[in-house]
């Protein structure tokens, strides 16, 4: 029983740990050694203005595009679960084409729409909406934009099965009291799907803060996320000590920010 | 049986959210058929040039067969192994199994820049020992991005598992089957929709993976994303809008067709 234990349990942990769980204690190594032992890069990470400006900037970006991405998730989700056929087959594809289609796809899509020379400038200035082409990308504008698009999909799974759990009764019985329609909404559907609201709020803010494709293309460099900042680090002005010390910061943060929403779910008894 | 039906404005607030999600998908074809060297749009005159230079550079083929084969092996590697963890798992419920399945899902949870460091470390580690498994090599990015995908290897066929019925393991298991017929003849069968969806989803990410295969690879190992990369960073090359709308094109067909297949299922159901 033992030797079978071993056998299928075994070779994906043996893996996952020589291949993650060892070279993350080498990366936290580096973020102590280099350029010298001691704490002092994680003294600069949390204390460098340019650091500090990147932390912030990446968590008040995070913070708009949850909300955006999981208010819109809502809405369309809404008409998944609760639409008619049609509307939830064309809703559906809606959803599952952008999911499947990778990211740099998606990223360069929005330079399609955006960019200087991009469909919305072109077709502006042709019709003379503006005479300068807007700066709609290479800023935090194309940033927000291309992450909300990235990851409303992924906010779409948990709201819908919180709204597919909601017992139909109960608006039935809402609605037979005389309430409006905007009121069973507000009052009834949308606290019932409480969980699945914070669930993907949680999952959209975490996925967000790790991001970096999106923003290193839509962001041309200008405005920097924690994620860019750690790439730029290893590989174009290197100071691995620092990029290892802020991976290790991040990776304590998400830790922390899970571990709090397992204890207020375990204590609201979900 | 839904009662209430969204109304006019959710519709609306929905429509509007369906052509933000679809815009930059549609956006992408009259960029690609620019006659122009910059990203810019096609007017009056069209061209297939960019289409024409997908063919005519090698290293588009080379990048996509490359990611193909990684694919293939990372999904194939990451699966099995998977597979192995979930049936451990769900066979003899492990006094410690929330912590295995904690590690299993690291690499998913953490944020991917993180893994991407990691992983580098890994590799540059590894090819200090040899020159086969390592930093830009065909077997470094496939063991890189076996490590990504496994979690949700794990996730589908945990999922698949919860749904077979303990009762024919426990009846093949009193009527004398080892552990090898009871894990290849009575229970992979019942979970065979979820190994198949494993294998495609798992081969789906590695083929798209670029988070942490741009810390990975240099020059050798160019994978189709890694080489959209480098024609997006800087001066934006209108092949980037060609290879997009063929690989938006392949998405769009394969969606399309297994919805078909659904609704066709569906209606026999009712029919």
């Amino acid at each position: 029983m033992l030797r079978s234990r071993l056998f299928l349990l075994a070779p994906l942990l043996v893996f996952l740990a020589l291949a993650y769980l060892v070279p993350f204690l080498g990366v936290m190594r580096w973020s102590v050694t280099l350029p010298e032992p001691g704490l002092g890069q994680y003294k600069t990470a949390l204390t460098d203005p340019l650091v500090l400006s990147v932390i912030w900037r990446t968590v008040r970006i995070c913070a708009l595009v949850t909300v955006l991405a999981v208010a819109m998730a809502y809405i369309i989700t809404l008409l998944w679960v609760r639409g008619g056929p049609v509307m939830r087959l064309f809703v559906e594809l809606c959803i599952l084409i952008p999911f499947w289609i990778s990211v740099l796809t998606r990223a360069f899509g929005w330079l399609a729409l955006l960019s200087n020379r991009g469909i919305i400038n072109t077709w502006g200035q042709e019709i003379g909406i503006f005479s300068e082409p807007l700066a709609l990308v290479r800023n935090e504008f194309g940033v927000v934009l291309g992450m909300v698009h990235f990851l409303i999909p992924f906010a779409v799974f948990p709201l819908a099965s919180a709204m597919r759990s909601v017992d139909e009764r109960v608006l039935l019985a809402a609605r037979g009291m005389g309430a409006s329609r905007a009121r069973i909404f507000w009052q009834v559907f949308v606290p019932m799907t409480k969980t699945g609201i914070f669930g993907a709020c949680l999952l959209v803010f975490v996925f967000a803060l790790g991001f970096f494709v999106t923003p290193a293309i839509l962001g041309g460099g200008r405005s920097v996320l924690v994620a860019e900042l750690i790439w730029l680090r290893i590989f174009q002005s290197p100071d691995w000590g620092l990029g290892a010390a802020i991976s290790v910061i991040m990776m304590v943060a998400i830790g922390l920010l899970l571990a709090l929403t397992m204890k207020y779910a375990k204590g609201t008894g979900r | 049986m839904i009662t209430l039906k969204p109304g006019l404005l959710a519709t609306i607030l929905a429509a509007l959210v369906a052509v933000f999600l679809l815009m930059p998908l549609i956006a992408v074809v009259p960029v690609s058929f620019t006659p122009g060297r910059n990203l810019s749009m096609a007017g009056d005159e069209w061209s297939l040039r960019h289409y024409r230079a997908l063919i005519d550079n090698p290293a588009w083929g080379k990048g996509v067969w490359l990611s193909i084969r990684i694919g293939l092996v990372a999904s194939l590697f990451s699966t099995a192994l998977a597979a192995a963890f979930a049936l451990g798992l769900w066979m003899l419920q492990p006094k410690f199994a929330g912590l295995y399945m904690g590690i299993a899902m690291l690499p998913m949870v953490a944020p991917p820049v993180v893994s991407a460091l990691t992983l580098y470390f890994f590799l540059t580690s590894l090819s200090q020992w040899n020159g086969v498994i390592g930093y830009d090599t065909f077997f470094g990015v496939a063991l890189a991005h076996s490590v990504m995908v496994a979690p949700f290897a794990v996730v589908l066929i945990t999922v698949a598992l919860s749904q077979v019925d303990r009762r024919i393991d426990l009846a093949a298991r009193s009527m004398g089957a080892g552990l090898m017929t009871r894990v290849f003849r009575i229970i992979m069968p019942n979970i065979r929709f979820g190994m198949i969806a494993a294998l495609f989803l798992t081969f789906v990410l590695s083929w798209e993976e670029i988070g942490v295969t741009l810390f990975i690879t240099s020059v050798n190992a160019v994978t189709l994303p890694r080489m959209m990369w480098m024609g997006l960073r800087d001066n934006i090359d209108p092949a980037i809008a060609a290879i997009s709308v063929v690989l938006i094109a392949i998405v769009v067909a394969v969606v399309l067709i297994k919805t078909a297949v659904q609704v066709r299922q569906g209606q026999k159901r009712q029919g």
